[in-house]
């Protein structure tokens, strides 16, 4: 839905992070949020409704950036810039804890 | 007369009670207080619960039993009634010890009230019996056991409070808000009930305001000794459902989120404090080491209706009959009892004798009047 | 660790108050959620300095790095990603950074948290492809994005226009672009004096509307929008002068302008004031911007949205009146006068009126089937049933319906739930409360809560 206007451009991507196990290419600046916008499906599912949602805000005050970013869960995505090797999980529906 | 039943207070007591006497028939008008009132109805933990309820009052026990017996049949009718939901369950429930002498304190108070009934309801798991019981979580290392309780049960008591508002008005009575009473008056054949909006008359009332009852009553001679302990409760984010029974302190709710609290403060404002959020987090914790990874989405305190002995108090002004105080804690797990008992008992004007016991002469008020 | 001053928010107002007050001598800590300074206007300034990005941009984003550089050789204590999710009389301040809590202690607070966009609800405004005009300029400043596909944007005011002209610029595309405004409407634009004309980065001469009008279509007056799709967004739905009009999209881009982050005033219990004109309440404030808590100061856009260099001045403002506090600074009065910072701010500020003019509140009526909680996903329809057996109270409402009692602590339908109550019982907006705000103003986890006892007795 997101593209980089890098992107395209002769330039390699700044790193890769790997999105529900997928390696996916990621530039400097970019949040984790952005990156759920780029991957298709990657939206986090809701918990009420079981419906789809993609971060909207991007400003850290409406919470569908929700993911799991290096096992933690219900980080606010949009707060946090890639690292490489940074591994972002889909957060679907209500959370399960570790037994 | 504007009404046959005035109630004063619409909090989960006052519903519940406005509830059971329009359900009889009887025309009840509820008036409730300010935007910014104490309300406990909005504050509470959820839990329809027995176990450890009464040691010292078994009049009190024998309540809340009958109460818990009545819940099933209450919720389904007033679901009805309210054309809500209520959401419901009893499948039981514990209170964690996380320590030997933990344990055997429990085991001794359980005992205790045991001691006052035939019957005997609530024993002691050890920690197999209690993982066999949960077996989508990992018990901390302190966890001994727990007491258990199969009468017990917990509701959303949010949603009970809407369904109650709900009901009365589908049942024909009326609730005004933002109508706080400022005195209440004898008048021949009844009450005289003021507010900043008018004056009210009806032949009964009965004063469910909570910690606000005395200053409407004690004027009247209608004593109401009272106090406040401040509860702070924690709320996560929703899970995965994870515990199937409620325990004292720590419930999932139907829709995932874990409850944990509440504290028992001698405070009195509904403030909150991060030193509690600490206690409270920590016991979570110990009990199920991996809710340290959730979050924490809200906190927030209420204070509880606490008469000297914790039980409830159900009294008539004895120089003004037909003047009632209902107060009490746990007017979640009474609302049954309120409903079908209490409530249609003040309507008509006499409160049975298996009552009497909830009296406020039972303190000598006399003389702390 | 005890600082004299902790200012939340490193952005134009923070940073312009974390400078003066270390000159002041005084120990400053800034904590910010977001990675690096700038603020809203101008996030990630020092990293796209260089490259295509920049340009785009637009001259007053790079404004920015002259006060970025002066707050990064400051003595003040810069905590990057770093959130404050709970501050307690005292005052004691809690972060969360990494995963770890930490509190902090300050002998004043100084609040320059900013605006966020006013949320604007309308059915399907929830469906992926679906997101504000600022989220997109974010993605912008902050990794070079753009979007794709068929790219609408709808609302009203100047940053839908700046972002279409930055995003137009970087060779991205849009299919529409429906106005909502309806009167003054974006011709207003075209008479804001030089200065504001820069803040809109228009600064293009008088035929940018016309070069944008070549681009890309307006369609103006447009009325009950709406997002359709099957898991994301496929069509949108607008009425123009009472007919219905259906297109294909992929993105929706949505502004109605922003409003005061007031979390933090509220969960504190300071007086607020409703602000008719502009539709939202705001932190009342003193001289040297002290709210109703004393030693508790707020700074620009978190007082009332002003802009930039109105915020810039507040900082400084209140900068002085915390040394003052502190028994630094020496004349402050004088100093006040010396910097002209009255005048300057009341400059800044002059155009308010009519900027807020753009940005008509949206009094149209919601359809029922609305999602309004986006937490929770409450419709108007459920909140109005609850609301007309009830009083307009949005505390009745939470406890009635759960509305605001998601994680977003009712920042996306706090004004929405207060513009409903007002309708159902036939009273002004402003006669309605906003919710009671509650600990923590972020979750935490509990494991991070439960280690704070052990900080505390170790020190
Ligand atoms: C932290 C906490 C946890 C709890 N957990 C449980 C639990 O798990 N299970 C359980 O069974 N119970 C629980 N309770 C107790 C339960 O919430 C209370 O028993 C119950 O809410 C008390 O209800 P109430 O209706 O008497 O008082 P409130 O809910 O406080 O209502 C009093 C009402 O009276 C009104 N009022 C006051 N003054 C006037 C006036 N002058 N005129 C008109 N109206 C007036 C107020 O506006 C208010 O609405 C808990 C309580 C607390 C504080
Ligand atoms: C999405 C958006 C886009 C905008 N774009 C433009 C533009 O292009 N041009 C323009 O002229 N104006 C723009 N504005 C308006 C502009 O942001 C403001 O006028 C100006 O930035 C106000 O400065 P400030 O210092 O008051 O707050 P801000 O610049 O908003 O800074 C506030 C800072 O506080 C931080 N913060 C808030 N709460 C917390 C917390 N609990 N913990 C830690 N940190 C926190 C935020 O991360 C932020 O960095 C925009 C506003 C928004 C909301
Ligand atoms: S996108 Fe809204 S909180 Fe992150």
């Amino acid at each position: 839905m997101f593209r980089s206007v890098l992107e395209g451009s002769a330039a390699a991507p700044d790193m890769m992070v790997v999105v529900n196990g997928v390696e996916t290419p990621a530039w400097n600046g970019e949040t984790v949020a952005s990156v759920l916008l780029r991957v298709p499906n990657a939206g986090r599912i809701s918990p009420v409704s079981g419906k789809p949602r993609l971060p909207y805000c991007q400003m850290g005050v409406c919470f569908d950036c929700l993911a799991v970013v290096d096992g933690i869960a219900s980080t606010q995505g949009c707060l946090v810039p890639v690292k490489p090797g940074m591994r972002i999980d889909i957060q679907r529906g209500p959370r399960e804890i570790a037994r | 007369m504007d009404a046959d039943v005035i109630i004063i207070g619409a909090g989960v007591v006052g519903a519940a009670l406005a509830y059971g006497i329009a359900r009889k028939g009887h025309k009840v008008l509820v008036l409730d207080g300010k935007d910014r009132d104490l309300r406990a109805a909005r504050a509470n933990f959820g839990l329809v619960w027995v176990q450890g309820k009464g040691s010292g009052t078994p009049a009190y026990t024998d309540l809340t039993v009958q109460s818990s017996d009545l819940w099933p049949t209450f919720r389904q009718e007033l679901a009805e009634a309210a054309g809500s939901r209520v959401d419901y369950s009893r499948r039981g429930g514990l209170a964690f010890c996380l320590s030997e002498a933990d344990y055997k304190a429990r085991a001794a108070l359980i005992d205790r009230t045991h001691n006052q009934r035939t019957e005997g309801y609530t024993e002691m798991l050890e920690r197999p019996a209690l993982e066999r019981m949960l077996p989508a979580v990992t018990l901390g290392n302190e966890v001994v056991g727990a007491s258990y309780c199969k009468l017990d049960g917990h509701t959303n008591p949010l949603q009970l409070y809407a369904a109650l508002l709900g009901a009365v008005s589908a049942l024909g009575g009326q609730v005004r808000f933002r109508s706080p009473v400022t005195s209440i008056n004898p008048v021949p054949d009844g009450f005289q009930v003021d507010t900043p909006q008018g004056n009210i008359r009806a032949r009964r009332v009965i004063v469910a305001a909570g910690l606000a009852t005395p200053g409407l009553t004690d004027p009247l001679g209608l004593v109401v000794p009272l106090y406040a302990e401040r509860g702070q409760i924690l709320v996560t984010e929703r899970l995965a459902p994870m515990l199937p029974l409620p325990a004292s302190g720590l419930r999932q709710t139907a829709e995932g989120t874990v409850m944990i609290g509440a504290t028992n403060e001698k405070a009195f404002d509904t403030g909150v404090t991060m030193q509690s959020a600490i206690k409270l987090a920590r016991r979570a914790q110990r009990i199920i080491p991996a809710l340290g990874s959730v979050r924490l989405v809200r906190q927030w305190s209420g204070l509880r209706v606490l008469s000297p002995d914790k039980a409830p108090i159900y009294a008539e002004s004895t120089r003004h009959a037909g003047l009632f105080a209902a107060v009490c804690h746990s007017g979640v797990t009474l609302a049954a009892a309120h409903a079908a008992i209490v409530g249609p008992a003040m309507a008509e004007g006499r409160l049975p004798q298996n009552l009497a016991a909830f009296s406020n002469g039972r303190f000598n008020v006399q003389k702390c009047a | 660790m005890t600082y004299d001053v902790l200012i939340v928010g490193a952005g134009p107002a923070g940073m312009s108050a974390a400078v003066q007050l270390s000159r002041d001598g005084l120990a400053v800590a800034v904590v910010d959620e977001q990675p690096a300074p700038g603020g809203q206007i101008w996030r990630g300034v020092e990293r796209n300095m260089s490259g295509p990005v920049s340009r785009a941009l637009g001259a007053d984003y790079r404004k920015g790095l002259a006060l970025v550089e002066a707050f990064r050789a400051s003595k003040a204590e810069y905590m990057p990603e770093t959130q404050v999710w709970q501050i307690e009389e005292g005052w004691s301040v809690f972060l969360t950074s990494g995963g770890r809590a930490r509190r902090v202690s300050a002998r004043i607070v100084l609040l320059a948290t900013g605006a966020q966009e006013r949320p604007v609800p309308f059915p399907g405004w929830t469906l992926p492809g679906v997101m504000t005009v600022g989220a997109a300029q974010i993605l912008l400043k902050s990794g070079g994005m753009l979007p794709e596909g068929r790219v609408w944007i709808a609302g009203a005011g100047p940053l839908p226009l700046l972002y279409a002209t930055q995003a137009l610029d970087l060779g991205g595309r849009l299919a529409g672009y429906l106005d909502t405004a309806g009167r003054p409407g974006l011709a207003v634009l075209q008479k804001l004096p030089g200065a504001w004309r820069d803040l809109a980065g228009l600064a293009k001469g008088a035929g940018w509307l016309r070069a944008l009008r070549r681009k890309v279509d307006i369609v103006r007056d447009v009325k009950d929008l709406r997002a359709e799709g099957e898991g994301r967004l496929e069509h949108i739905e607008w009425s123009r002068h009472g007919k219905r009009q259906r297109v294909e999209a992929d993105v929706l881009l949505v502004h109605e302008g922003v409003v005061p982050r007031i979390h933090e005033t509220l969960a504190l219990g300071c007086a607020h004031d409703w602000r008719a004109g502009q539709g939202y309440f705001a932190p009342r404030l003193g001289r040297w911007g002290e709210a109703s808590r004393s030693g508790l100061f707020v700074a620009g856009d978190a007082g009332g949205i002003g802009g930039w260099s109105a915020a810039m001045v507040s900082g400084e403002i209140a900068a002085l009146g915390i040394a003052a506090r502190l028994g630094k600074g020496g004349d402050v009065e004088e100093r006040r006068r010396q910097a002209r910072l009255d005048d300057r701010r009341a400059r800044a500020l002059a155009l308010r009126p009519l900027l807020d003019a753009l940005y008509p509140p949206l009094r149209e009526r919601l359809p029922d089937e609305t999602i309004v909680c986006r937490c929770e996903e409450v419709t108007a329809g459920t909140i109005r049933a609850v609301t007309r057996t009830s009083v307009p109270d949005p505390n009745a409402v939470k406890a009635a319906t759960r509305c605001g009692m998601g994680p977003c602590q009712g920042r996306q339908c706090g004004y929405t739930v207060q513009a409903l109550l007002a309708e159902v019982h036939g009273v002004p907006v402003g006669s309605v409360a906003f919710f009671n705000i509650r600990p923590p103003l972020k979750p935490i986890t509990l494991a991070e809560i439960a280690s704070l006892e052990d900080m505390e007795t170790a020190g």
